[in-house]
């Protein structure tokens, strides 16, 4: 039982950064019909920037943890916005009218230049930071194993959850969400009733790249390792968490992150370790048979 | 669905509009570059430190500027001068085109010819022999590729599973049960189409970009078990010493025990037959998938794939079972990706998972649609961009996947139906001039 709670805490903090990036898949599908392929990049540009930021702060000889952790957040927050805006702006505006397939071929081609230019610039090594959140409490001690929930899980959680609570409010009571909500149903009509589709969709990217800075940020403080490589995986299985959960649905991106999160903890605490990626897509093509909408999303009715 | 914009740059507030570009452009750049080149995280002992390298960043800054102020310039010579020239340029292209399109049949048969011929030319060496082969894998698994994404309109980004099946399947067969080349070609084809069927059938009856989905978790899929079933795949140490082709059972060795394929025809041994022989396989396979693709289009399957493409509801409608008609196209395609995966680990004699990442199904799919979907010679043009072109680029090899991918973006940015697309159907109820109003639409994100 211990354990199993143990396994329970450790995936829900692995689910809450899956679903912060799986928040910027869905909303992107839901507004332009496309993967955003290069997203998972952008979560990675996150992470080095806090590495960044970091390095930065410890160069000035800040040491006050608090003061460090809001600046990595701001700070990789802000600039993979402007990732996040420029990857649009470069390479999915023009292809706005685009057959769907030639926007997802540039995003897997801006994927493979974001991965290369972070490792021409910062070098293929794996970066190693030393934690910087340490310490936790022991919840309780059976049978000899002690169930512990660490500062840094707490810090996780509870960010993850404050930023979904404020993003709820700005998708559900303010005109930029409700502008977002209108280009998701019909892009067309928006525009003419006064719209700024071009400027809602990048806000859509600056948005979606922002959260997945913040899981950038977490990563990088929970496993202290970053590379160029890691947006990859992360990526994938961000979006097999949207589709899980329903794309296009924000709860839904949430749900199916915590879901990944669980099942791949669970599964490399009991099955093995080394097929934990196999599981996610397992379960994700199970869900697609017999769920093809994903969890929370709703059944889409194709007209002619 | 078609976006309103009105446009009103008035010519005079150009020249403004270009400043505000550049402003912007150099503010972006700069916020972009600060992180990545002007700091530079690097390890000190165990711990890391920062570097900055302000002059490269201004220097790149820079360069991005004024990259962005003469597209900008050249954008408002293009707009302002509002004589009919653009029209004469269409015309000289559609010429151009049309030609094409009349003469691609020659084309083709020139271009085979010159590669059938190539072994034999004076300049060839062993390298370019080698790099033609290289190529031609490319352009097979292209071709493959092509019934699925060009022809079916199905997007699959794990077509690499079956690259990676059909090279296991052969080097297993011939290392553990000492299967001959031929025995085993056509079995990896077998395997890898029922690897497709089988995937396929719970899949195909969902919409598109799910496919695409569960297609990249497939190709990860084998990659993983081939990486950790140990037991089975010898794990990432990959299998070595997969026998070489054969001429039809006459080895390519100085001595054997058999004839061998020196002594058959008389000639001097040559370290060159070999590399010669599977450079003429894979052209055969590669002529192979070719013609069939071609043959295929004309029959009512192969109509069926485009029709589906095009509109699948209407297809129901016209009692065309889509499920049927995706899968024919999926294990079709998966079967030719078997078959290179044989040649290539008969070439190569050794395979390992490492050959089987998701960058080789990214560069594949790339293939098939920089060429322009469903153009068989777009394919090779591709193949030839994205092969040969970084090969000669290996200076630069550190630059190289970063501009490749940047070239990816440029391509589809400029021209996103592809360097050769133009989306005809095989077939037409009409002659042509009829239909021109009827031009097929790019497809609109739904």
């Amino acid at each position: 039982m211990a354990y199993f709670i143990q396994q329970l805490i450790n995936g829900l903090t692995l689910g809450a950064i899956y679903g912060l990036i799986a928040i910027g898949y869905t909303m992107v599908y839901g507004i332009i019909g496309m993967i955003n392929f290069a997203h998972g990049e952008i979560y990675m540009i996150g992470a080095f920037i806090s590495v960044i930021t970091f390095l930065v702060l410890q160069a000035a000889g800040i040491g006050f943890v608090p003061l460090i952790l809001v600046v990595m957040l701001i700070a990789s927050m802000l600039f993979t916005a402007v990732y996040g805006w420029s990857v649009e702006r470069v390479a999915y505006r023009p292809l706005r009218r685009a057959p769907r397939l030639a926007a997802l071929i540039s995003a897997i081609g801006m994927s493979i230049a974001l991965q290369n230019y972070v490792q021409l610039t910062q070098g293929a090594r794996v970066k190693a930071l030393a934690p910087i959140i340490s310490g936790g409490v022991t919840l309780f001690e059976q049978d000899g194993f002690a169930v512990r929930l660490s500062f840094l899980q707490i810090f996780i959680i509870i960010l993850t959850m404050a930023l979904m609570a404020g993003f709820s409010y700005l998708i559900d009571r303010t005109p930029l969400g409700r502008q977002q909500r209108a280009c998701e149903q019909d892009r067309t009509m928006a525009s003419l009733v006064g719209v700024n589709v071009d400027r809602t969709i990048s806000t859509t990217f600056v948005m979606g790249a922002a959260l997945a800075a913040v899981a950038g940020m977490m990563v990088t403080l929970y496993y202290g390792v970053v590379d160029f490589f890691i947006g990859f995986l992360a990526g994938v299985k961000a979006f097999t968490a949207a589709v899980l959960g329903g794309i296009g649905s924000l709860p839904g991106a949430m749900l199916g992150g915590l879901l990944i999160g669980l099942i791949e903890a669970f599964w490399s605490a009991y099955f093995s370790i080394e097929y934990k990626d196999v599981a996610a897509f397992s379960i994700l093509v199970l869900v697609l048979i017999f769920r093809p909408t994903g969890l929370l999303g709703k059944p889409e009715i194709e007209k002619v | 669905m078609s976006e309103i914009r009105i446009k009103t740059d008035a010519p005079e507030a150009s020249f403004r509009d270009v400043a505000k570009d550049a402003l912007l452009t150099a503010v972006v750049a700069l916020v972009l570059a600060v992180p990545f080149i002007g700091l530079k995280s690097d390890s000190v002992g165990i711990a890391l430190a920062l570097q900055t390298r302000w002059a490269e960043m201004f220097a790149i800054v820079g360069a991005v500027v004024a990259g962005r102020v003469l597209i900008s310039l050249f954008r408002l010579r293009r707009v302002q001068p509002r004589t009919p020239q653009p029209q004469k340029r269409a015309g000289a292209k559609e010429l151009a085109a049309a030609w094409g399109g009349k003469h691609i049949v020659l084309i083709g048969v020139a271009g085979f010819a010159f590669a059938a011929a190539l072994p034999f030319m004076p300049f060839s060496s062993r390298y370019t022999i080698d790099i033609g082969t290289t190529f031609l894998i490319y352009v097979m698994l292209g071709w493959g590729l092509n019934i699925v994404v060009g022809l079916a309109g199905l997007l699959d980004l794990g077509y690499v599973a079956f690259y990676a099946v059909g090279a296991y399947s052969y080097a297993l067969l011939s290392t553990e049960l000492g299967w001959s080349f031929w025995v085993c070609l056509p079995l990896a084809g077998l395997f890898a189409a029922m690897f497709g069927v089988i995937l396929g059938f719970p899949v195909l009856r969902l919409r598109g970009d799910y496919l695409a989905i569960v297609t990249l978790g497939f190709g990860e899929i084998i990659r993983v078990v081939l990486t950790n079933w140990v037991e089975f795949s010898k794990g990432p140490n990959g299998i070595s010493g997969i026998p070489r082709p054969s001429f039809f059972g006459f080895s390519f060795a100085r001595e054997a025990e058999s004839t061998t394929f020196h002594e058959l025809f008389g000639i001097a041994y040559s370290s060159q037959h070999r590399i010669v022989f599977l450079y003429f396989l894979i052209l055969a396979l590669a002529g192979l998938t070719n013609w069939f693709t071609l043959r295929m289009r004309k029959l009512p399957t192969g109509r069926a794939w485009e029709a589906l493409r095009e509109d699948e509801i209407a297809c129901r409608s016209l009692g065309i079972n889509p499920t049927n008609v995706k899968l024919s196209a999926f294990a079709l395609g998966a079967m030719f990706a078997g078959f290179a995966g044989s040649f290539f680990s008969t070439r190569q004699g050794f395979v390992s998972p490492e050959s089987f990442t998701f960058m080789e199904s990214a560069i594949i799919l790339a293939i098939v649609v920089l060429g322009g979907m469903g153009s068989q010679m777009g394919v090779v043009l591709a193949a030839f961009a994205l092969v040969i072109l970084p090969e000669w680029f290996r200076d630069f090899q550190q630059y190289r996947m970063l501009l490749f991918g940047v070239a990816m973006v440029l391509i589809m940015v400029l021209k996103p139906t592809g360097v050769m697309g133009s989306r005809e159907p095989t077939i037409r109820l009409h002659k042509k001039d009829q239909g021109s109003a009827a031009e097929a639409q790019p497809e609109t994100a739904r």
